[in-house]
C-alpha cells in the first residue's frame, strides 16, 4: 500500500495548472477566431492560424493528456511517427502543385 | 496506476528510464495499465487516419483551378440582421474546449478518489459533447438545405462538400462514440465500480480510476482533432 500512496502523488496535480491551461485554451481559441473576424489575409493569416493551432495542440497534449509528465519512452513512441506525416505533407504539396499545373495547362492553354 | 505484480521494478525518469523501457525484458512500459498503453497506440493510428483526411483535403483544395468557397461566408450565421462569420463554429469550439477542461478535472478527481465530483464532471463532459453533436447536426442540415452535396455546392469548387462531410462527419462520429462512453462511465463512477474495484463488462480485470484517464485521453484527442479541423477547414 505504501507504493500506491507514492503513485498517487505523482499522478495528481494541483487544480491550478488545469485551470490555467483551460483559460489559455479559451484565450487562444478566441485569438484564432479573431484572425477570421478581422479578415487578416495572406501570409499573416496563415502564420497566425498555425501558431495558435500548434500552441493549442501542444497545451492539450502536454497537460490535459499528461504527456509532459509521461515517461520518455511513451512520448517518443508517440511523437516520432509524426515525422512521417510531415513527410507525407511535403510529398502531397509537390503533388498538388503538379496537378494544378497540368490542369491549368491543359484546360486553359491546351495540350 | 502501478502494476504491483511486477516486483522489484523501479521506474527511472528521463532518458535512462526510456532506455530501460525500450530494452526491458518481457514487456515495455512496465507499470502502465495495458489499457492506457493501448489507448495511446489507438490514438496514434487515429492520428494517421485524420492526417490522411486533412492531407487529402489539402491536396484537393490545392489542385483545383476553381475558386474554393470562402468558409467565413459559408459558415456565417444570420443573427439580428447581420451575418456573423463562423459564429456557430466558434461556439462549437468553445463548447468542446469546455468539455475537455471538465474531463481533465474529472481525471484529477478520479485519482483523488473523489467519486461524486468525478461523476458530475464526466456527466458535464458528456453534456458538452452532446451539445457539440447537436450543433453539428444543425450545421449539416443548414448546409444540406442550402444545396451543399458531396458532389456539388452553390458556392464554388465541387470538392468542398465531399471533404466537409467526410472530415466533420468522421470527427462527429468520434464525438458521438465518446458521448456514449462518457454516459456509461458516469454511471459506473456514480455506482462506485471504481471504488469497489468491481470488474467491468467482458473482462476479469478489476475496475480502477485509471479507466477514467483512458477515457479522458480519448476525449482530449477528439478535442485535439477539432483544433486541426478548425484551423485548416474553417479558418484557412
Amino acid at each position: 500500500m505504501e507504493e500506491t500512496k507514492k503513485q498517487e502523488q505523482t499522478t495528481t496535480h494541483k487544480i491550478g495548472i488545469y485551470l490555467w491551461i483551460w483559460g489559455l485554451l479559451f484565450v487562444l481559441s478566441f485569438f484564432s477566431y479573431m484572425v477570421d473576424w478581422f479578415q487578416f489575409q495572406g501570409l499573416l493569416r496563415w502564420t497566425l492560424i498555425l501558431i495558435f493551432m500548434f500552441l493549442k495542440a501542444g497545451l492539450i497534449m502536454a497537460f490535459f493528456m499528461h504527456l509532459f509528465w509521461e515517461r520518455y519512452a511513451l512520448v517518443n513512441v508517440l511523437l516520432w511517427p509524426m515525422t512521417a506525416i510531415a513527410c507525407f505533407i511535403f510529398l502531397m504539396v509537390a503533388e498538388f502543385q503538379y496537378t494544378l499545373f497540368t490542369r491549368l495547362f491543359y484546360f486553359f492553354i491546351g495540350g | 496506476m502501478s502494476d504491483l505484480k511486477i516486483e522489484g521494478y523501479e521506474f527511472k525518469p528521463g532518458y535512462r528510464g526510456m532506455a530501460e523501457d525500450t530494452g526491458s525484458a518481457q514487456t515495455m512500459f512496465k507499470g502502465v495499465h495495458w489499457g492506457k498503453a493501448m489507448m495511446w497506440i489507438f490514438l496514434l493510428s487515429d492520428t494517421f487516419i485524420f492526417s490522411c483526411f486533412l492531407i487529402s483535403y489539402m491536396k484537393g483544395r490545392g489542385s483545383t483551378p476553381v475558386e474554393w468557397p470562402n468558409p467565413s461566408e459559408v459558415f456565417a450565421l444570420h443573427v439580428g440582421g447581420v451575418d456573423v462569420p463562423l459564429l456557430l463554429i466558434a461556439i462549437m469550439t468553445f463548447v468542446l474546449i469546455t468539455s475537455s477542461g471538465t474531463m481533465a478535472l474529472a481525471v484529477k478527481y478520479g485519482y483523488e478518489k473523489n467519486r461524486k465530483m468525478c461523476g458530475w464532471l464526466i456527466l458535464a463532459t458528456a453534456i458538452g459533447g452532446l451539445t457539440f453533436v447537436g450543433m453539428q447536426a444543425f450545421e449539416w442540415s443548414k448546409l444540406i438545405h442550402e444545396g451543399v452535396r458531396p458532389w456539388e455546392n452553390p458556392f464554388g469548387a465541387k470538392q468542398f462538400g465531399s471533404f466537409f462531410f467526410m472530415i466533420t462527419g468522421f470527427h462527429g462520429t468520434h464525438v458521438s462514440i465518446g458521448v456514449i462512453f462518457l454516459f456509461i462511465y458516469a454511471y459506473k463512477t456514480f455506482a462506485g465500480h471504481y471504488d469497489e474495484r468491481k470488474r467491468g463488462w467482458f473482462t476479469s480485470i478489476k475496475g480502477d480510476y485509471v479507466e477514467i484517464e483512458i477515457l479522458g485521453l480519448y476525449w482530449h484527442f477528439v478535442d485535439l482533432v477539432w483544433v486541426f479541423i478548425f484551423a485548416f477547414f474553417y479558418l484557412w
